[in-house]
């Protein structure tokens, strides 16, 4: 019989928190990190994100004994180290895999030495400083990145090579990222409102997340499986959402083959706050037979915090399903997508054991990931 | 698993199925070669970053003699691993944003996603399956072949256009780029070895 594929330990270090445990009481109480920026990075119009205060993330790292790595790194093995002591591993063993997931990295280092620039090279600093003698894998898939990096970390522990792969996604805001996503006209003045009939647009956020995954004949009761998902491409446009939601509707409909809506928490959605993600988003999920389950979205929270998203979202969304709460959609009010969807606005409760996270990107990628607790079917 | 086809495409060279063919033109310039000779009606082809042109031409090669081409289909994968991803990309953009002159383009910053390209081959093909794009410290065979075949767990994927494709700038630049399918009845093995044989031919 074919093994499960379970987290066995997670980490969040976001503007609101450094650990798992602080980010989700954040999103529990309607805490946000978003704020408004004026002159950051050298930008002339303003803009609305969730950044670290840098001097409060160095004195963590300064705590913590780690000196001589750019906030990219920093942030990275900061989460990565509080994940894999939790689990309790030797991250330096040949039988764990490392899989970092990250859209920009570390880009800010071009013009000083562009050698740094990749994400490939900011990677093998983060597994060497665990003694990691592999090259890890890195998976740049835009803003699918994190989702795309645990299905594909899944599928290394099913092929037997590994006994765990951690996977790490990391985003660090900078004039380049806020710059660009100005330019495409898709960032908002003010904080986000995921799909309200008043959103105009979505905030950027940073963040690192790890999820440690492992691999046995079933999934421990206390665990939560990733049951299955897809990458689906819109073969559509590189920049614009489908108008018929072709590949977020099809990943979906790929990981329903594993399970019945009625078994559903809830769907944690990409839900930027952009007019055409989440009307894209309401139209998958009503041709994927979703329409009745309750969705939500953490951006309002957290901003789109790129190479983290997938992995932060999902470990606040296994948590809440734990606490039996579905949480609220910060900054929705008025319905704003022309498909009906159960949006919830405010915290609700939940007895159920599975959720789907979903995510969409640029380059016309969407992914679906299901997560159903041990024990549970 | 079976290579059905592959392609490497150097700046002054191009081996399909470990055939040469015949090259006039370097650089950027033998890419707008290649496309002239083998696409000629998709223009938005010269839009594109060097990258997405390199992929895109490459995946050409592998299915320009394929039947039903341009059906729409989700069971053909398009996975490519890079070391350098959209560094290229992040130049140009840069610039647009640096000193004084501060005009940033969404159409140059678009292409600084580093799965841009995995995104033009799939519009080209009408792929709609799963588009990956990786990241590797270097270029190396077991690792590729590694994530290649993890990626086919999906239940879906039959086929995939995958390999290395990586871009320094309009001088530097590889792809190696296999077409490999799961049931294919001819073709060489999808193993290490093949992949040396064809990177070094």
């Amino acid at each position: 019989m074919k093994q499960k594929v379970y987290a066995v330990a997670g980490n969040i270090l976001s503007p609101l928190g450094f650990t798992a445990e602080e980010n989700f009481r954040a999103v529990v109480e309607g805490r946000s990190g978003v704020a408004p920026q004026e002159g950051t990075f050298g930008i002339p119009e303003p803009f609305c994100a969730s950044l670290f205060d840098r001097g409060q993330v160095a004195e963590y790292a300064a705590a913590e004994g780690i000196t001589g790595y750019n906030l990219f790194e920093t942030l990275l093995i900061l989460s990565i180290r509080d994940a894999v002591r939790r689990a309790g591993i030797d991250a330096a063993s040949s039988r764990v895999a490392f899989v970092i997931s990250s859209i920009k990295g570390n880009v800010e280092e071009l013009g000083e030495d562009e050698s740094e620039v990749p994400v490939t090279v900011s990677a093998g600093h983060v597994a060497a400083f665990f003694g990691q003698n592999a090259a890890p894998l890195v998976v740049s898939n835009a803003c699918i990145s994190g989702l795309s990096a645990l299905i594909h970390a899944r599928r290394m522990l099913l092929s037997g090579q590994y006994d765990y792969v951690v996977v790490a996604g990391a985003e660090v805001q900078s004039r380049f990222i806020v710059s660009g996503f100005q330019s495409l006209k898709a960032l908002s003045p003010e904080p986000c409102r995921p799909f309200d009939a008043e959103r105009c647009g979505l905030n950027l956020g940073e963040a690192a997340a790890t999820m440690v995954l492992a691999r046995a004949e079933a999934c421990p009761p206390d665990c939560w499986e990733l049951v299955d998902g897809a990458t689906r491409n819109d073969a559509n446009h590189i920049s614009g959402p489908s108008r018929t939601g072709e590949g977020s509707y099809k990943a979906l409909r790929y990981v329903l083959a594993c399970c019945d809506p009625e078994e559903l928490a809830f769907v944690n959605v990409h839900g930027t706050s952009t007019l055409y993600n989440d009307e894209m988003e309401s139209i998958a999920l009503h041709r994927a037979g979703l329409s009745d389950v309750p969705l939500n979205a953490l951006k309002g929270f957290f901003g789109h915090t790129m190479g983290a998203a997938g992995i932060l979202e999902s470990l606040i969304s296994m948590q809440a399903a734990d606490a039996g709460i579905v949480p609220g959609t910060l900054g929705f009010g008025k319905m704003g997508v022309s498909y009906p969807v159960n949006v919830c606005a405010a915290n609700r409760t939940t007895d159920k054991h599975a959720f789907i996270k979903l995510l969409s990107g640029f380059g016309g990628c969407n992914a679906a990931l299901l997560f159903r607790k041990g024990g549970a079917r | 698993m079976k290579i059905v086809h592959s392609v490497h495409i150097l700046p002054d060279a191009v081996r399909l199925d470990g055939v040469a063919l015949p090259v006039e033109e370097q650089g950027a310039e033998l890419l707008s070669a290649l496309y002239r000779a083998y696409v000629k009606d998709y223009p938005k082809f010269f839009k594109m970053d060097l990258l997405s042109k390199l992929g895109v031409i490459a995946t050409e090669l592998l299915v320009k003699d394929e039947p039903g081409r341009f059906t729409p289909r989700e069971d053909r994968a398009v996975l490519l691993l890079s070391h350098s991803g959209p560094l290229c990309d992040d130049r140009n953009y840069q610039k647009t944003i640096s000193g004084d002159d501060y005009f940033p383009s969404p159409a140059l910053f678009v292409y600084t996603l580093a799965n841009i390209v995995t995104g033009e081959i799939a519009i080209r093909n009408k792929y709609e399956g799963d588009t990956t794009a990786y990241g590797l410290e270097a270029f190396d065979p077991a690792q590729l072949v590694a994530v290649v075949r993890d990626a086919f767990e999906d239940r879906v994927t039959t086929s995939a256009i995958c390999g290395w494709a990586e871009c320094i700038d309009a001088g530097n630049f590889e792809a190696l780029l296999l077409l490999v399918e799961q049931d294919a009845p001819e073709g060489r093995p999808f193993t290490v070895q093949t992949l040396e044989e064809i990177k070094k031919a």
